[in-house]
């Protein structure tokens, strides 16, 4: 598994996009000949992905969003993170 | 929603879009019908523009665009456009010896979001002898260097068989080379030309087994590098694939000359009558017309099916594979272990295994009528 750090700035790479999914609702990551149907939580930290902000940041800006103990949420948010690094559907800046 | 939902239908992911059925290689194993439709038959830019809109609002996200060789279209810039318009994504399944630079970069400034790319065998002598193209992977090589150099992100494809079986390792040492982030490895699907040459690619049981681990292996070697996707072996299987993801229940495809199937195989089931873009909205099609009702759901499914606790994982196998294999589309896949012709099809499977036939190339039809 890819250790993620809050330094790494991360990004979608080219050929993976994020988009709304209107007919069936919610929203897509759309990659290489796969769909990956995000629930909110994921569709919110996906969301946060610039390429420019870092993993941190990334981290503060959703504890302003959801009251939960950072530690939790920066748990979470790497684990994520690494999960999506690994399908390489994200990469580290 | 205007349509009937009787069967709970959800709308289709992916689409693919065979724009020609032209192709400079002769692949043995092309999923294309023997019955080639010729360049006269094919849908125009505008049809095609009007296919892509209608289908990113009834729910599709991805287009696959292919052949053929979908880069024998002069219109394929344009292609890529409409797709972009649409909102849908974009991927170009190609055997890669036709596009020069210049052209790939009118692709990748049109908004194409991917590319696919056909590699016949891990070294030149087997795939210029399987795709019946003398210099066929040095092109092949060429280009992908090229998709790379553009910074499009690269699929390497590779449909394996007993002839080529033995080069799994090599096929993920090129991807990797290459610079591909994805590698498919594909056992050929025995339907059209497949099935005419399958005593020619029918691998041994333990040549499966040896490939099976050789997937594994580079899975391992490779994690977070390169993603190897596999599409199983069939025949010598105890269960069927999930053929399609189930029946009109996640994709499309539309031939050359408009003709809409839930599969690309699924013209081999001669009572189905399929709907033309020409005549439907894509929508009308995908919602009502009889043969994509006709294995919808689990309904039609001989009781045993229905008994079955896998009938919404493997939604009863192939329905091409059943007409073939038993003469009833409505038959469980007799791949599966609980058919009655489930060691019938072992013993032809073990029997085209020991075949040593050449092989039989993918053209078009000789006729006076010119293609």
């Amino acid at each position: 598994m890819t250790a993620i750090q809050e330094s790494n700035i991360v990004r979608l790479p080219r050929g993976v996009r994020l988009r709304e999914d209107k007919r069936r609702g919610g929203w897509v990551l759309l990659a290489p000949e796969r769909v990956f149907q995000l629930d909110g939580i994921a569709q919110a930290v996906v969301g946060q992905v610039d390429g420019e902000r870092s993993v941190g940041t990334i981290i503060d800006r959703l504890c302003e969003t959801y009251q939960a103990p950072r530690e939790r949420i920066a748990q979470d948010v790497t684990a994520m993170f690494a999960g999506l690094v690994e399908k390489r559907v994200l990469e580290v800046a | 929603m205007t349509h009937s939902q009787a069967h709970d239908v959800q709308p289709p992911m992916g689409m693919l879009a065979e724009l020609t059925h032209r192709c400079p290689l002769q692949c043995p194993y092309c999923s294309n019908p023997v019955a080639l439709e010729r360049r006269r038959h094919e849908l125009d830019t505008a049809t095609w523009r009007r296919v892509f809109a209608e289908a990113a609002e009834l729910g599709v996200l991805q287009v696959h665009l292919s052949g053929g060789e979908p880069a024998l279209r002069p219109d394929l810039p344009e292609l890529v456009a409409a797709c972009v318009d649409a909102g849908l994504y974009s991927n170009l399944i190609t055997a890669g010896v036709n596009i020069d630079r210049a052209r790939l970069e009118t692709l990748a400034e049109a908004g194409l979001d991917h590319v696919q790319l056909s590699f016949q065998g891990a070294t030149p002598e087997v795939t210029d002898h399987v795709a019946n193209m003398t210099g066929a992977h040095a092109r092949k090589r060429a280009f992908a260097a090229e998709v790379t150099a553009v910074g499009l992100p690269l699929t390497l494809n590779a449909v394996i068989h007993r002839i080529n079986l033995h080069q799994i390792d090599d096929f993920v040492d090129l991807a990797v080379e290459l610079g591909a982030r994805r590698l498919e490895i594909a056992h050929a699907q025995y339907y059209g030309w497949a099935l005419v040459n399958r005593a020619a690619l029918m691998p041994s049981r333990e040549q499966v087994m040896e490939a099976v681990e050789r997937v594994e292996a580079g899975r391992e070697r490779l994690q977070g590098r390169l993603v190897i996707d596999a599409v199983v072996p069939d025949y010598h299987a105890r269960l069927p694939k999930p053929c399609m993801n189930g029946w009109g229940r996640q994709s499309l495809n539309v031939t050359p000359s408009g003709k809409v199937l839930p599969c690309h195989a699924a013209e081999t089931i001669p009572h189905l009558a399929f709907w033309n873009v020409a005549d439907h909205a894509l929508g009308d099609i995908w919602y009502d017309s009889p043969a994509f009702n006709a294995y919808r759901g689990t309904d039609w499914m001989p009781e045993i099916c229905q008994s079955c606790e896998r009938k919404e994982i493997d939604w009863a196998g192939c329905r091409c594979q059943a007409l073939m294999l038993t003469g009833d589309a409505a038959q469980m896949d007799p791949v599966c272990e609980k058919s009655p012709y489930h060691d019938e099809v072992q013993t032809l499977a073990v029997r085209d295994a020991l075949g040593v036939p050449d092989f039989t190339y993918r053209r078009f039809a000789r006729t006076t009528e010119g293609a």
